[in-house]
């Protein structure tokens, strides 16, 4: 996030799409819900399902799914033509105005709504409110990126923040919530194919020299690696032998996991360390037991760049160990030496070779987190960025045409899939579907869909109904729900046993290599 | 020049800023005024009238919590006239409803037959399951009253155990209505609210029904806003004992926002987790996920020795090694692979569940060792 999550209460309006805020983030969602109900911040939701907090919007817009380019623009659109964007801002703080503003013309609130669905005076009215505030702050998440056009997503809506200069200042900015609790961290620390901790490039010859002095070693490799959307069909095609992984289980969360698989089987060597046997961990030749999260010390980072402490509570079962010290042995056993005696150490180190985190320091961070930038140990840390200059100078507007999702409909596929959480439930379910309660709110996986669609095709609420594409089928239950909107399903992804990465689709994104899950279109029918 | 802007508390001066409650200046210059019904952050309601206090010339004591300051006000915190009206709502609330914790004179008899049946409706011989932990209590201890001053109300409305997380005690509840503005104002779920009128009042989710069928969500805020034992976890009940538990300040496992919050454990098993109160980013509010999703780390279904894999990968069988002869078939094996097809033919899965720590683990390792820049984590995914 360019903003904390503590100043969303003072923006006085809110743009959340691609974000169901109240399940998947609950607690910030109540800073949106406090904001609106006691602050008189306005709201625009856009989201084409009926999200919890729609019934806190002053504008809900339903666009199709997979058109937010079109959208976004569509807001540009109006906001330029109506003299409402933030001159000033433009001038003295970005560079390409001009290509933005060629591209927008053509997205007029007709055009757009011909592609989104959106009525043009629904457009307009967002357009006009969004661009009436003093500070206006945009919310997003996986439905903005988990497209094949994700990153163009992302950066067109950093267009719309910039056109109005909601950036920089208290309850502004451009702010994507992190699925999982330490995402940005696992991005921070580089675990990432181009860089090093701290977004140091491994093709930056100074950044390599420095971390073979740090670590005491020669010749780090100066190619980009492969994403994990990349490792996964190199295995299949026995490109990648063998593969280490660490507390992740891509065997339900990998897109058309039926690929996935095959792949994964293919591989001369696996070894997964992990809490719990998972599917992945099914197909491993070594299964190494971790510690849990309550039993380790070390740093989460947030999704607000906070670098908060986690504390050891409790002794591991059995002879689990740390992540980190099992990493080590391996090394050790391969002839290199990371000898750390807690985890302290490693964030010592951390901090010595990571500019942004190098003031940071376990006694710093002992009863409130710190948000990097934090250069030096004198430094306050940084809630919000941006304030003076961007990172490199300029904000550039980025001119982006819309493309339609990968996938259509037609006549034998003729309904869109998107795929997401529910609240009762977390990523692949290893962890929830193990307490009771949690499991008694949401048993099983459903397929929500819209009472219209539910009659055309002739399906009962709480049918056990199959769901097909073009890569495989799954069957869940039918849950007919106001949520939908007509044309579009909904599947959770938790369920292993009727896992929604059947059906979707693996077209990634050309930049980011993010898979399109939020589109992909499906068949239903009776089950049996 | 700010003479306008003083008031007097126990004699003493204080400056304020217009809008400010009584209790609000006095809290901020350590002047202790028990409150019941206040919670931080939300609209006070002025229910319990614990909080009163004497202001010169005014005609009735005043809440503190809901009473702006004036200018040159005079207020008397402790006065006999404020504590004789404390000790009177205390005896009223003790009055009403199942508060064994021994707080009571025990003249035999009746404390008794009180104990019994309260053990009866509780469905355990222990005193209540917040003991030790309960304002009320507390505060019954600091103006050292009792409940038998007044005849004991009857409880009207059976406890609720048919929820999922959550026990509503309605006979432990004191109606001071925390719990509504937590569910209100803080978490905004807008769920719970005050039904029925008088000696019938109840805390009521959507038209009198069990929480499981209302819009609540089970996050707990209103759990951890009771001030007494009218709301507990179901799993906790009777398990949580605050002079048994250790309490460890951590950050939640799930989402990205990174709630803090406190475990509390006892013999090597945490038994509840609660938010942790006045510090960002949560400031004590935790959702049903990191509130009560913690059942896995107990799971008999852990892994607790390396295992190595048998067969081929069809029949899936696994034996268990030690960690030196799966650690060194680990090294063995990446070790030739790197060798024979070079390092790029091995990648590493990083993960955005475990700590920045061990991320930076496994990127050393993947690159200082492995030699290999093929890393990654599912984030995108
Ligand atoms: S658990 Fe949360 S949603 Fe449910 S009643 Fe309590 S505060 Fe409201
Ligand atoms: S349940 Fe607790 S918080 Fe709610 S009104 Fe009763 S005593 Fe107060
Ligand atoms: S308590 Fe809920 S909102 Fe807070 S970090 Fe955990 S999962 Fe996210
Ligand atoms: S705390 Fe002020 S009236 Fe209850």
């Amino acid at each position: 996030m360019t903003n904390t999550i503590g100043d969303i209460e003072d923006a006085d309006v809110i743009l959340v799409t691609g974000s169901n805020t109240t399940e998947n983030h609950p607690v910030l969602s109540s800073y949106v819900k406090r904001a609106v109900k006691f602050k008189n911040t306005r709201l625009i939701v856009i989201d084409p399902r009926r999200i919890k907090l729609t019934e806190f919007s002053d504008i809900w817009l339903r666009p199709n799914l997979g058109t937010d380019v079109a959208w976004i623009n569509g807001l540009m659109h109006v906001i330029i033509s109506e003299n409402r964007h933030d001159r000033e801002f433009i001038e003295t703080r970005t560079t390409d105005f001009d290509a933005l503003k060629d591209m927008v013309e053509k997205f007029t609130p007709d055009y757009v709504e011909s592609i989104t669905g959106i009525p043009a005076r629904q457009l307009i009215e967002a357009a006009r409110l969004y661009a009436s505030a003093n500070a206006g702050s945009i919310l997003y998440c996986m439905g903005i990126t988990q497209h094949t056009t994700g990153t163009d997503n992302v950066k067109s809506l950093a267009n719309l923040a910039m056109l109005c200069g909601n950036l920089g200042i208290p309850g502004s900015g451009v702010n994507p919530l992190r699925g999982q609790n330490n995402v940005q961290g696992a991005c921070d620390m580089g675990g990432l194919p181009n860089v090093y901790t701290g977004y140091q490039k491994v093709t930056d010859e100074a950044a390599r020299k420095k971390m073979e002095k740090a670590w005491a070693v020669s010749n780090l490799p100066d190619q980009i690696g492969l994403t994990v959307t990349q490792m996964v069909p190199m295995a299949h095609d026995g490109d990648i032998k063998a593969m280490y992984i660490i507390g992740e289980n891509p065997l339900v969360s990998d897109p058309d996991l039926n690929h996935a698989e095959k792949s994964f089987n293919n591989l001369d060597f696996l070894v997964v360390q992990d809490i719990f046997m998972t599917e992945t961990t099914q197909l491993a030749d070594v299964v190494l037991p971790a510690a849990c999260f309550a039993e380790k010390d070390g740093t989460f980072s947030n999704t607000e760049r906070r670098v908060q402490r986690v504390r050891k509570a409790l002794e591991a079962p059995g002879s689990a160990k740390n992540d980190w010290e099992i990493t080590a042995e391996i090394a050790k056993r391969m002839g290199y030496d990371m000898i750390y005696a807690d985890s302290r150490e490693i964030f010592e180190e951390i901090a010595r070779v990571t500019p942004s985190y190098g003031g940071i320091t376990y006694d710093r961070i002992d009863s409130a987190g710190i948000h990097w930038p934090c250069p030096t140990e004198d430094h306050p840390g940084t809630p919000i960025l941006h304030t003076q200059q961007f990172t490199h100078g300029k904000g550039v507007f980025h001119a982006i045409d819309y493309i339609p999702p990968a996938e259509q409909t037609d006549d034998e596929y003729p309904l869109y899939l998107t795929t997401g959480r529910v609240l009762y439930h977390y990523h692949t379910g290893t962890m929830t579907r193990r307490t009771e309660g949690l499991n008694d709110r949401v048993p099983e996986s459903f397929v929500e869909i819209s009472a219209a669609d539910a009659d055309k095709y002739n399906l009962k609420d709480g049918e056990e109904t199959k769901i097909a594409s073009r890569r495989g089928e799954i069957i869940a239950k039918l849950k007919i729900s106001e949520k939908a909107v007509a044309g579009s399903v909904f599947i959770p992804f938790h369920f292993a046993e009727a896992a929604a990465n059947r059906l979707t689709n693996s077209a990634l994104d050309p930049v980011s290599k993010i898979p399109e899950y939020k589109v992909c279109t499906v068949k239903l029918s009776k089950a049996g | 020049m700010d003479d306008q802007k003083i008031i007097i508390i126990n004699g003493n001066s204080f400056s304020f800023t217009p809008g400010e409650t009584i209790l609000t200046v006095a809290q901020r210059n350590h002047i202790d005024i028990p409150t019941l019904c206040y919670l931080k952050g939300t609209t006070p309601t002025g229910a319990c009238r614990i909080c009163v206090v004497e202001v010169k010339n005014a005609r009735n004591l005043l809440p503190a919590c809901s009473t702006p300051v004036e200018s040159n006000m005079e207020v008397q915190t402790e006065s006999r006239e404020v504590i004789e009206s404390r000790r009177m709502s205390l005896q009223l609330l003790l009055a009403s409803g199942n508060h064994n914790c021994a707080v009571r004179e025990s003249d035999g008899q009746s404390w008794t037959a009180f104990q019994l049946n309260v053990q009866h409706q509780d469905n355990s011989g222990d005193l209540c399951p917040v003991w030790g932990d309960c304002e009320l209590q507390s505060l019954a201890y600091r103006y050292q009253v009792s409940g038998e001053t007044f005849p004991a109300t009857k409880n009207r409305y059976p406890m609720e155990t048919v929820n999922p997380f959550i026990i509503r005690d309605f006979s432990r509840c004191i109606l001071c209505g925390r719990c509504v503005q937590a569910c209100n104002e803080v978490q905004v779920n807008n769920a719970i609210s005050i039904g029925y009128r008088g000696t019938a009042a109840k805390i009521i989710a959507a038209g009198d029904r069990p929480l499981k069928d209302s819009d609540c969500v089970f996050c707990g805020e209103c759990i951890q806003a009771c001030p007494v034992g009218a709301l507990v976890e179901k799993d906790a009940r009777y398990d949580w004992r605050p002079w048994s538990n250790r309490k460890v300040r951590s950050t939640c496992s799930y989402c990205g926002v990174g709630c803090q919050l406190d475990f509390h454990v006892h013999d090597n098993r945490i038994v509840k987790i609660s938010g942790a109160e006045g510090t960002p980013p949560n400031y004590g509010s935790l959702c049903v996920k990191g509130r009560f999703g913690f059942n896995f780390i107990h799971s008999e279904d852990r892994l607790k020795t390396p295992l190595i894999r048998e067969t081929g990968r069809e029949n899936g069988k696994f034996r268990q090694a030690s960690w030196d002869e799966a650690l060194d078939l680990t090294a063995r094996r990446l070790s030739e692979i790197k060798e024979k097809n070079g390092p790029d033919s091995i990648g590493v899965l990083t993960s955005a569940r475990v700590t920045n720590e061990d991320n930076y683990a496994a990127m050393k390792f993947t690159r200082a060792v492995l030699k290999t820049n093929n890393i990654d984590h599912c984030a995108r995914l």
